[in-house]
């Protein structure tokens, strides 16, 4: 029993080992979403491509869905817009949210490098954004067809992200209603 | 002050003056970039702002305060903070408004809760075995020493040893 009490340091050790390295391979700038397994936040904001109409959460409803935050101003989400397109011709549900952009540029965009999006909320002052805890474009939030927010992907998403990390998800909240 | 006494020195130059000026104008512009705390007139209120703006972690520079940031997000944070002091919300109500949206990670100081026990309570628990440690230690070293010395014979044992040794 002395003996056992002599291994407890080298197991204390090999245990925090364990912890310090989990956190190893973390990037700490990739935030876990403080809404993941609640609701979409409340809001009414018009549609990028017609202003008269307005938009509210509901409208996420009834389908597993992508939630793309971009802008223009991003650098990163030119980069990512190309897979972005490729997702929606395989017939991903995409919805992008405009944040803190101007419509005129905005509609540039979409017709310079084509429009992936079913349709796109327009949020020029961030405020759906900020309910989102965006922090960082490009942010891109899976939604289930109850509206609940399941997962953020934090920046570009890519064929290793879709694959590895958002594909398996898409498909079980999918699969599962 | 020491700023007007400085100025009134060189009241000979007014070039200079227009100079200097214009340069402690350039200077404080960054500073209006952040959201005017001024604006919050009571000054109860405005020490609230300054004090959770510091308590509040900018979720892009993940190692800068809400106050310090020049982040976009930061000065939305401010503009909230503002408005919602405004309001009358309290300091708490603030706070959680803000971890409903960034999560945990925005604040500096955890809050005090089943999953934060172990950092808040960890470093006393670990200090408290750490002392235990050393007490058990000393006393087993010093029961040892004493030990020695209950080996050493007393006389009468020292006379029956000797005794013995001569038969």
């Amino acid at each position: 029993m002395r003996r056992a009490l002599l291994f407890l340091p080298l197991i204390l050790v090999v245990a925090l080992g364990f912890v310090l390295y989990e956190g190893l391979g973390k990037d700490p700038s990739k935030l876990e979403s403080a809404r993941i397994g609640k609701p979409l936040p409340e809001f009414s904001l018009p549609l990028l491509m017609e202003d008269e109409t307005r938009v509210s959460e509901e409208a996420l409803h009834g389908e597993v869905v992508l939630l793309n935050v971009w802008a223009t101003w991003c650098v990163s989400c030119r980069q990512e817009h190309p897979y972005l397109n490729k997702l929606s011709r395989e017939g991903v549900n995409l919805i992008g949210l405009n944040y803190k952009d101007e419509r005129g540029l905005a509609l540039n965009w979409l017709s310079d490098l084509g429009d992936p999006y079913a349709f796109n909320i327009y949020d020029p002052e961030g405020v759906l954004g900020f309910d989102l805890g965006v922090y960082g474009t490009p942010e891109t939030f899976l939604i289930d067809a109850d509206g609940i927010v399941r997962h953020r992907h934090v920046g570009v998403i890519n064929e290793r992200v879709w694959e590895n990390e958002l594909r398996p998800l898409y498909e079980q909240y999918s699969g599962g209603t | 002050m020491n700023c007007v006494r400085f100025m009134s020195n060189i009241r000979g130059a007014p070039d200079m003056r227009g100079l200097i000026l214009g340069l402690l104008v350039a200077f404080a512009l960054p500073v209006l970039g952040e959201v005017q705390t001024n604006q919050l007139e009571d000054p109860e209120l405005r020490e609230r702002y300054q004090k959770l703006t510091r308590e509040l972690r900018c979720p892009t520079c993940q190692n800068e305060n809400v106050a310090e940031s020049g982040a976009p997000v930061a000065n939305d944070i401010r503009r909230h903070v503002h408005r919602m002091l405004e309001e009358g919300k309290t300091d708490e109500q603030i706070i959680e408004f803000m971890v409903e949206r960034f999560g945990e990670f925005v604040r500096y100081r955890p809050e005090m809760s089943a999953r934060t026990y172990v950092l808040w309570y960890g470093p006393f628990v670990a200090i408290g075995v750490g002392v235990l440690v050393v007490i058990i230690l000393a006393s087993r070293a010093r029961r040892r020493r004493q030990g020695v010395d209950d080996a050493a014979l007393s006389k009468e044992e020292q006379e029956k040893v000797e005794r013995w040794l001569r038969e």
